[in-house]
């Protein structure tokens, strides 16, 4: 087993705790792995990226070799675009639909969503909804994690006791949101990667799933969705 | 049960260098060393270990080697260009030599990730004769650091210890041996050891000399100096050194069908690498870094019949980082097909001043103060390095000048001697009480005409809000000790609201015939968040 992952955002959008909360919760499952990341300037509203390999036999090299990661987890929609050069064909890009536009030349929004649709694999889910159903609005990179999480080798299990170590000073209110917005997320994620394993395009998968009530999404409905008609 | 650490490449150093019974740690913050000391300033009052942040990276250095004189272990670390800084005293610490082990992690930036170079400082540790150690991984960089404070009590003498951005900055788990006791207080006795008087230095020196052979025939046992002959390897080599080691096997999926030399303890053992030379036709080198091996191996005249490939010939970049790819492509060929863009136009992202940034304000005073003088052209700053470095960029466009810490007051007065009006510098707080005083202190004997704007945020910000020493009241004091004339340091708050009232301010002082110091001074936003949360 091997999972190489490029985690991407925007500077101050919470890529190091995703990186966190992945890192711990492969030592705890007693995995490898390796997480190479970047501070210092680029994490003053710049791309911000990391590089993270789980696998079960020796991680030799820090980076993820161009054309070789299974995944890009991205919390904002234009930075996956960065990043695909990396990504192996039949990868997964698993991406936040809300853009962060601190740059002039930002691109029509339309025009951002239909490139991240038009990927064969591509799990596209509103990270800020998630978040604030868990009354956590800051909580995005927590709802990205959640929805990765059906193409990770881990399960929502693992993350309780990683994210209680890392809110828990800040109350159970906030333990129990994170939590909420990984359950979320996970359930979109896991619907989603239904759609697409029943041959549903990216696309449609997305819309599929984005006019759905949060609280009631499950995985079980992808074939009465799949079914539907265009 | 050996305990299994998870820790960034700084970690793992940090640790070991606490493990092995350090008394003190010594830096100042750069990327991508900063973690390194904040790791142990974290632990320090817990466990008894001096820390606290120095000046800049000549005075951690020169800390460290006074705590070496006492027979105690100290490390002090820093970014490669920190050690430009210290190496007056990294250099003539290897003629001293030490008492308790002294190593010194220097962390690289090849690729300039967040530096203005990307100097090899193995280049450094040769220069100084001193021994340099290269891990790998977060393992041996745990490991290596154990090792490097014996070596230097073994050898009297500081020991590198070289990581790089990629190594620094990357997290993995380490498994940690028990923890040695600090050393108690034994300071040297004998005044010659450390005072490098003429007569006193050719003695030492020559003893430096002298202990070469000894370091070179270590570098040679060392396990982390391996080759590996595969069977039925064929007539190519490879040597490769750091993390440069990983890509190679990387890019043969982990069996390298070829022999491989890795050179991660110097002095370069010369011996191994002929070894290698024997055995091949041709060698490629893969270095993370200045081609320091390949120039060796190549010398004046190239090994008669041996093709040698690597940064210097084209055969892999002669600038910038290596990633697996580049090397998978030198070594292999072919490289995995990635997935194709599906944006036709992706424009960049560099970084930029936070939303709500003094600094956006300050340099947006600037620009209007200098517009009467600008006939046709713009007037920019000296600046510095700091956060304030990306007034570069747009809207700010506000400097022309980022050199090395404490540069813009000495360029600016250098450029105001020979008649630039007006002549402006930048430079934070924090990079003042790093190197700019002395600049000041020259620029004032001589009243030279130019305004100094010292950003006052209250921390060092760009690399992570750490402690600054000269901040507020304390800094107002030190310009006034400088003997910058007391009407002509005027302290201003850069907020809009005062816009017109600083503007005026800014236009008294450029008109001064004069030295004036414009102390702008309100926290960094990021700071004032982290310290209410």
């Amino acid at each position: 087993m091997k999972c190489d992952i490029i985690l991407a955002g925007v500077g101050g959008q919470g890529i190091l705790t995703i990186a966190y909360l992945l890192d711990n919760a492969a030592v705890n499952r007693g995995l490898r792995f390796k997480q190479a990341e970047v501070h210092g300037m680029s994490q003053r509203g710049g791309a911000v990226y990391s590089h993270l390999r789980i696998s079960d036999a020796e991680i030799i090299s820090d980076l993820v070799p161009e054309g070789q990661a299974d995944m890009i987890l991205s919390v904002e929609p234009l930075e996956v675009q960065r990043y695909l050069p990396y990504l192996r064909p039949g990868g997964v890009v698993v991406s936040n639909v809300e853009p962060f536009k601190n740059i002039p030349d930002y691109p029509d929004d339309a025009l951002v969503l239909d490139a991240l649709a038009r990927l064969p694999r591509a799990v596209l889910v509103d990270a800020a909804a998630i978040a604030t159903s868990g009354k956590v609005p800051k909580a995005q990179n927590m709802a990205m994690v959640g929805a990765a999480l059906p193409f990770l080798p881990f399960t929502l299990a693992d993350f309780e006791p990683i994210v209680q170590g890392l809110f828990g000073r800040k109350g159970d209110h906030v333990v129990a949101g994170n939590m909420h917005v990984l359950r979320t997320g996970n359930a979109v994620g896991a619907l989603t990667a239904a759609l697409l394993d029943r041959g549903v395009t990216s696309q449609r998968a997305h819309q599929l799933t984005s006019g759905l009530d949060l609280a009631s999404i499950d995985p079980a409905m992808a074939d009465e969705l799949a079914a539907q008609p265009r | 049960m050996a305990d299994r650490e998870l820790l960034l490449g700084d970690d793992a150093v940090a640790l070991a260098a606490i493990h092995a019974g350090i008394s003190g740690a010594y830096a100042y913050p750069g990327t991508p060393a900063t973690e390194l000391f904040e790791f142990i300033h974290e632990r320090a009052d817990k466990l008894g270990i001096h820390a606290f942040w120095s000046a800049n990276e000549k005075v951690a250095y020169e800390e460290a080697l006074g705590t070496s004189f006492c027979g105690r272990r100290a490390i002090v670390s820093m970014k490669h260009v920190g050690l430009n800084v210290a190496a007056d005293a990294f250099v003539n610490s290897a003629v001293t030599g030490v008492r308790g082990g002294l190593v010194v992690c220097v962390a690289d930036d090849p690729g300039m990730h967040s530096s203005q170079n990307e100097q090899d400082s193995r280049a450094l540790a040769k220069f100084a004769l001193i021994p340099c150690l290269e891990p790998a991984n977060q393992q041996e960089a745990y490991d290596m650091t154990r090792y490097a404070f014996d070596l230097s009590e073994a050898t009297r003498l500081p020991v590198m210890v070289r990581l790089v951005t990629r190594l620094a900055h990357s997290r993995a788990d380490v498994v940690t041996a028990p923890a040695l006791p600090q050393k108690p207080l034994d300071p040297a006795t004998d005044p010659m050891e450390f005072t490098l008087l003429p007569a006193n230095a050719r003695v030492l020196y020559r003893r430096l000399t002298e202990k070469q052979l000894d370091l070179e025939a270590r570098a040679a046992q060392s396990p982390w100096n391996t080759l590996d002959v595969p069977p039925g390897a064929g007539r190519v080599g490879i040597l490769t050194n750091g993390i440069a080691y990983n890509y190679v096997r990387e890019a043969f999926g982990g069996q390298v069908p070829h022999p491989v030399l890795r050179i991660c303890q110097s002095p370069v053992p010369l011996d191994r690498i002929r070894a290698l030379l024997d055995q091949v036709d041709e060698l490629w080198v893969v270095e993370e870094g200045y081609p320091v091996l390949e120039e060796l191996v190549r010398g004046v005249v190239p090994p008669a019949g041996k093709v040698i490939r690597g940064r210097l010939d084209g055969g892999l970049p002669r600038t910038g980082e290596l990633t697996p790819g580049i090397v998978a492509k030198a070594l292999v060929g072919a490289t995995p097909q990635g997935t194709a863009q599906t944006l036709e136009h992706l424009p960049g992202r560099p970084p930029t001043l936070c939303p709500g940034c003094s600094h956006t304000d300050t340099y947006a005073l600037i620009k209007e103060a200098v517009k009467p003088y600008e006939k046709g052209q713009r007037i920019r700053l000296f600046a510095d390095i700091g956060c304030y470095t990306l007034g570069f960029y747009e809207p700010h466009d506000a400097i022309h000048s980022c050199v090395d810490m404490g540069a813009s007051i000495s360029m600016c007065a250098g450029a105001a001697y020979v008649g630039q009006f007006p002549a402006l510098c930048a430079i934070g707080d924090s990079t003042f009480a790093h190197s700019g005083m002395t600049g000041l202190l020259t620029a004032s004997r001589q009243d030279a005409n130019m305004v100094v704007f010292i950003l006052d945020n209250g921390t060092v910000a760009m690399t992570g809000t750490q402690d600054t020493l000269a901040t507020g009241q304390d800094l107002v004091d030190i310009v006034l000790g400088l003997g910058v004339k007391s009407e002509h340091v005027r302290v201003i708050n850069p907020i809009k609201s005062k816009f017109d009232e600083n503007l005026a301010i800014l236009r008294e002082e450029i008109e001064h015939k004069g030295l004036s110091v414009i102390i702008a001074r309100r926290p960094c936003v990021q700071w004032v968040r982290r310290t209410n949360s």
